[in-house]
């Protein structure tokens, strides 16, 4: 039996309910051999970083099609302190706001058109990080 | 001027066969040709920045525009809520109060705009009880102007999720809002079925339209079971449908649409209206064809796919921006898509023939096999308790999701493609981006407590309280919302009294 690459924690913070990438990114991720845990929609950042940490995820990925990006990314990576759990964000995020996130911390930003592969190798590489 | 010669007829027809305006309206709902309503989807930041953006639309020539509450708005909840952080404004303009929909609406002209959209739904009782009371304190009958309410609050289950409150709850209060329209303002549209969020979410064209009809079917059986004929609320409905650039099939669908529709309304609830069978379509360019990747290319998708419609025969018609991937659309965009719309609409002749397509073999044959397997999927449905229990069960949301991913493959793979995505990748030019005022944020929580402090108090509470009594009493929340509302009530106040009642919806952790 293989051992799974990494255990990933897919969550939806804030009230934006667009799904779809959400769970295309989930279930890539599970077939690419990736523990899969899903929020569900309408978590707060408190809850996606409690989650995180009672789940003993390798990385989280926030999906965020609000607007919103910047201020809930700032709150899960405050909340998240000291426990090193890489962050990656989907959405609609301009360039100049993928800056911010970046300079924030943030490990991987992808937006509409991304190619799945590039995800999957993001994540591993994210989950395999010390 | 046309280019053309010869000279266009508005109908071509092989002897015998069906005619643009006659039942099932596959050809169209009307035997003359009639432009559609050219509306843009507008709206973020403060009122007033919102109100400056229809002024504008309106001089560009818009005939209709759309009111997009931003997501707090939408979601029953006030800008000043601690959850509201970082949204306010952000995909729409925020919207607190009657005090924010007066500045919304400044210097505006209520009777002079033939349809004023918005994509309110779980709120769509409050969007009807906002206007109804804005046109009482203009003087205006709400008559005089075309009001268009999403208010498909069951769809937002499948797709979207801005849902409050549990699946039947949703279902009674959208309900309530149809009725109270159907009863005192014909000429609005209290209902927008809309398969637009389910197909953006992964659907096929058959279920879009498939899920988008069960739905419709779960609201007009409940509309029957209050006393109301189909004849009184079909008339008053739209569909909202995607244009994917799935070229022939999508004139094939919006044809095949009509069809199932007209014989549904016939066969099933005994219509005895011409207008109960005719549906009106409003068409809009599918955002998920967007790409964040050279997004000048998105300007010829919206073209494509308006033209799909303007083939087809919709009565309302939107086009998306080029710049929708990358956030709100900058107003050099929005221009663009609505230029994109009248160019097709005023130079290429489309509009003065009816159904165009007919009689293409490959137009027919897909319209006759999508009717089909529309039909069989909505019987399936049927057979499984209807759209509520469908969409109780989670099993709309998993068939949903399940075919996103699959399509997500299709373009990994390559199979399908998409133009600067997987094929003729390069790199472009980065693009301006539309910019939220940071401001908007603080700006909004001021306003929505100044009016908070100033309303007569006794007034807001003795709306809700009659709200509270109505609700618990199973009676429609219309009446007691307009009090409400007219009071400076706001929307997060009226939802807490409904939810005190009605409970909430919980998400749920499947993919």
């Amino acid at each position: 039996m293989n051992l799974p690459r990494g255990r990933v924690l897919i969550a939806k913070p804030g009230l934006d309910g667009h799904d779809r990438g959400a769970k295309v990114v989930a279930r890539t991720l599970r077939d690419a051999g990736f523990e899969v845990i899903y929020t569900g929609l309408r978590q707060t950042p408190e809850q996606v970083v409690a989650a995180a940490i009672s789940e003993d995820v390798d990385a989280i990925g926030l999906s965020i099609l609000s607007g919103a990006h910047v201020a809930l990314t700032r709150r899960v990576l405050e909340l998240l302190g000291d426990a090193d759990i890489p962050v990656l964000v989907g959405g609609i995020i301009p360039e100049a706001d993928a800056a911010e996130l970046r300079e924030m911390g943030v490990a991987g930003i992808y937006t509409p058109g991304t190619a799945l592969a590039e995800i999957v190798a993001e994540v591993e590489r994210a989950c395999a990080a010390p | 001027m046309r280019w053309q010669d010869p000279a266009l007829q508005s109908v071509y027809s092989a002897p015998g066969s069906e005619l643009p305006g006659e039942f099932p309206f596959t050809r169209g709902i009307s035997a003359e040709p009639k432009p559609w309503i050219m509306g843009q989807y507008a709206g973020f930041g403060t009122p007033a920045e919102s109100n400056q953006r229809f002024r504008a639309l309106l001089q560009a020539g818009v005939t209709g525009f759309s009111v997009v509450p931003d997501l707090l708005t939408k979601m029953g909840i006030d800008s000043d809520d601690p959850r509201a952080v970082g949204e306010v404004g952000r995909v729409g303009v925020a919207i607190d109060s009657l005090a924010d929909i007066e500045i919304l609406m400044d210097g505006i002209p209520l009777e002079q705009i033939s349809q004023v959209r918005t994509t309110a739904n779980s709120i769509g009782y409050i969007w009807a009880a906002l206007f109804v009371a804005l046109a009482e304190k203009r003087g205006v009958n709400p008559a005089e102007f075309g009001m268009f309410i999403q208010n498909d609050v069951l769809k937002e289950f499948i797709a979207r999720g801005t849902q409050i409150f549990p699946p039947r709850a949703s279902l009674m209060l959208a309900v309530d809002c149809i009725e109270y329209c159907a009863q005192h303002v014909s000429t609005w549209t209290p209902l927008a079925m809309s398969g637009y969020h389910i197909r953006e979410s992964g659907a096929s064209a058959t279920q879009e339209v498939a899920f988008t009809f069960a739905n419709a079917r779960a609201y007009l059986d409940e509309c029957v079971r209050r006393g109301m004929s189909v004849d009184q609320v079909a008339p008053t409905l739209f569909t909202f449908l995607a244009i994917t650039p799935d070229f022939l099939p999508e004139v094939a669908k919006f044809r095949a649409a009509r069809r199932v529709w007209a014989q549904l309304m016939r066969e099933t609830y005994g219509a005895q209206e011409a207008a109960s069978e005719q549906l009106r379509i409003f068409a809009f360019t599918a955002g998920s064809s967007l790409t964040a990747q050279q997004p000048l290319n998105n300007v010829v998708r919206a073209s494509l796919e308006a033209t799909a419609a303007a083939l087809a025969g919709v009565q309302t018609m939107h086009v998306s921006a080029y710049d929708e991937a990358l956030g709100v659309p900058t107003e050099a965009a929005a221009t663009l898509a609505l230029r994109t719309q009248q160019v097709i609409a005023f130079e290429s002749g489309l509009t003065q023939t009816l159904d165009p397509l007919a009689g293409s073999y490959a137009v027919e044959q897909l319209t006759n096999e999508l009717v089909e397997s529309i039909t069989a999927l909505m019987g399936e449905i049927d057979e499984r308790g209807g759209a509520l229990a469908c969409l109780e069960s989670g099993l709309l949301a998993e068939e949903l999701s399940a075919a996103a991913y699959r399509q997500a493959q299709l373009v990994e793979s390559g199979e399908r493609v998409v133009v600067g995505v997987n094929k003729f990748p390069a790199e472009a030019e980065p693009l301006e981006v539309f910019r939220i005022d940071e401001a908007t944020e603080a700006a909004q929580v001021g306003a929505v407590r100044k009016v908070r402090a100033e309303r007569n108090q006794p007034e807001v509470d003795s709306a809700l309280a009659r709200l509270s009594a109505d609700v618990a009493a199973g009676q429609s929340v219309m009446p007691a919302t307009i009090e409400a509302v007219r009071a400076y009530a706001t929307i997060g106040e009226i939802v807490a009294v409904l939810e005190q009642h009605l409970g909430r919806w919980q998400p749920t952790d499947a993919f």
